[in-house]
């Protein structure tokens, strides 16, 4: 008896300093993608401390002036400081990247999960809507929801939601149907639990994996989607701050005013280098391979 | 297939029936008179329900009709098609270059794989995944088009060797984003193959590195990359929407850029179908390319 207490003692003290040494076992792309996205996200937040001036008021004076001290980016033709609105745009971007990313996870987690698990007409079904969602080119589709809903940034995330499930449908199917033959299903069911118990219960929890990792190049795809949605002017609407708009708006001026278009590229270069790494580390971590389909 | 054709064409009419408003009002821009729209919509089968009105648009579909430009005053049929082969062109130069980039950086990963050259090839490869294209097109164009003038910055030139040299950077922007996830995957089905009893055996007869590398892995490692390379299209041509916009390319990409913002909804309908299509295609013959690359497969 008091062998055992002193042992889960040991184990207590133990083990905040196991979970130290854990992250100290952890790859080297998974600590350095995490350092990168938590620099982006605290960029974003600490923006008014980070620049004193206005993303979206600009001073006139000041327009198309080149990179200085003073405007490390160098100012657009409403004289607004790009810096500024670079860092204020990691905000909106990093939000879109965050929805369009795990709202779709959410949904199509749960219909692979509920199509493999029954398999027959409904997994069928199932399977040949995700099979037209995957036969379009995702932006032809985007911009035909798009123009159905009308220009913005929520219908934006509607568009989104309407086709990002599949892969995450598709990824869950196919994990659900190794996982249904495993004995420790087998046995859930023998014990008489409902279908919903083991479904998102027991086999749910293990078939997460591959999902979590692919969805940190999703991510960094959404980001990309986002910003040549907003490109093409049906996205984020200007003056709004955000990176493919800002882009954008350095479009006409890319012979006069180069730094418009190409230095807040390089914000969304490093948040996509943040996750990607991220991806790559936790794959290596948990023993798997990254997945880059889309 | 057929399944998935169906469903392309379902969204295709969903499309125009999902408009808010009257899609007769919004064909004709609202200047047309009550009774014109009421013997157009007779004409049109509008009245009947709406699987009338699906199987209606399925026959001319087969009729190769689907309908005509609110704007262009042209049979939408013709004005995509005139626009096709530049969008075909550079999508496959895009896939060409990527395969280009692809195939030495993927046998120098493989065989200096897990040392530093392997991490560097694997990290540019992160670089340009999470590159926003149209941000690479712009940052070409400046370079090599405005200022040191080697490429033109718009169109697609007059005939082959013109569209190779004006489609270049529109096409290397595609390869460029393209070729880490190729890389990848070749990579890591060439490290399976090599565990293999057979490449043992090859390098036990004492066979070269090089020529084991490529007679007896490369040739396996390639079906699961002509997967990724079909798997892969809808997002190139997505890309090529976008990379048309920004270097003014005369394809389909930009008539959809363009009837979206003139609400040219016969032309947007017709793109919709005609995308779906080219995709359905371009993985049908990657899925029969498979048999002529590797004999064990048939499809009898």
């Amino acid at each position: 008896m008091s062998g055992i207490e002193i042992s889960e003692l040991a184990v207590s003290q133990k083990r905040t300093s196991n979970a130290l040494n854990r992250i100290r076992l952890w790859p080297f792309t998974l600590k350095l993608g995490i350092l990168i996205v938590s620099m982006v996200i605290l960029a974003g937040i600490c923006a008014p401390l980070l620049t004193h001036y206005d993303p979206i008021k600009g001073d006139y004076n000041d327009a198309l002036a080149p990179p200085s001290l003073q405007h490390p980016f160098g100012t657009d033709s409403y004289g607004r400081d790009l810096f500024a609105r670079t860092l204020y745009a990691a905000r909106l971007d990093l939000q879109i990247g965050l929805i369009t990313t795990y709202f779709p996870f959410l949904l199509g987690l749960i219909v692979g999960a509920i199509g493999g698990y029954f398999g027959g007409w409904i997994d069928n079904v199932l399977m040949r809507v995700v099979d037209v969602a995957i036969a379009f080119p995702f932006m032809v589709l985007i911009i035909v929801i798009m123009v159905i809903l009308g220009p913005g940034v929520q219908n934006m995330y509607i568009a989104i939601f309407l086709l990002g499930w599949t892969m995450y449908a598709r990824l869950a199917r196919a994990e659900m149907l190794v996982v249904r033959e495993q004995e420790y299903i087998q046995a859930a069911k023998a014990l008489g639990y409902g279908h919903f118990r083991i479904i998102f219960r027991h086999a749910v929890p293990n078939i997460l994996t591959s999902s979590i990792i692919f969805s940190m190049s999703d991510l960094v795809l959404n980001i990309l989607l986002a910003s040549s949605i907003s490109f093409l002017g049906l996205g984020v609407q200007p003056p709004t701050p955000e990176w493919g708009a800002i882009i954008t708006e350095g479009r006409d001026f890319l012979l006069q005013a180069w730094w418009i278009s190409t230095l807040p590229g390089i914000a969304i270069i490093i948040t996509g280098l943040g996750f990607s790494f991220i991806g790559d580390g936790l794959a290596r971590m948990l023993g798997q391979r990254n997945i880059q389909l889309v | 297939m057929i399944p998935a054709l169906l469903g392309i064409t379902i969204v295709a009419f969903l499309f125009i029936k999902l408009l808010p408003g009257d899609p007769l009002q919004i064909m004709t821009m609202g200047k047309a008179t009550p009774a014109m729209i009421a013997a157009e919509r007779a004409r049109l089968g509008l009245d009947r329900p709406i699987w009338v009105q699906y199987g209606l648009f399925l026959v001319s579909i087969f009729h190769g009709n689907l309908g005509s430009s609110i704007i262009m005053n042209a049979p939408v049929m013709d004005i995509i098609l005139k626009r096709m082969s530049a969008t075909l062109f550079l999508v496959g130069y895009g896939a060409v270059l990527g395969v280009l980039i692809t195939m030495p950086l993927a046998f120098i990963s493989v065989l200096k794989s897990d040392r530093p050259l392997d991490g560097g090839i694997r990290v540019g490869g992160m670089l340009f995944l999470g590159m926003p294209s149209f941000w690479l097109g712009l940052l070409f164009m400046l370079l090599f088009g405005l200022k040191l003038k080697l490429f033109p910055i718009s169109g697609w030139g007059k005939d082959f060797s013109g569209h190779l040299y004006s489609l270049f950077l529109p096409a290397m922007v595609i390869g460029l984003a393209l070729a880490p996830v190729l890389i990848q995957s070749l990579r890591e089905s060439m490290l399976d193959i090599m565990q293999t009893d057979f490449v043992e055996v090859a390098r036990a007869k004492g066979l070269s590195p090089g020529r084991v590398l490529l007679k007896h892995v490369f040739r396996n490692a390639i079906i699961p990359t002509i997967t990724i390379l079909s798997v892969k299209i809808g997002w190139m041509v997505s890309s090529a929407v976008v990379i048309e916009t920004v270097f003014s390319i005369p394809g389909m990409g930009l008539l959809l850029v363009k009837s979206v913002l003139t609400r040219d909804y016969p032309v947007i309908q017709g793109l919709t179908l005609l995308f779906g299509i080219i995709v359905m295609v371009v993985n049908l013959v990657a899925d029969l390319s498979y048999a002529i690359i590797d004999p064990r497969i048939n499809y009898q």
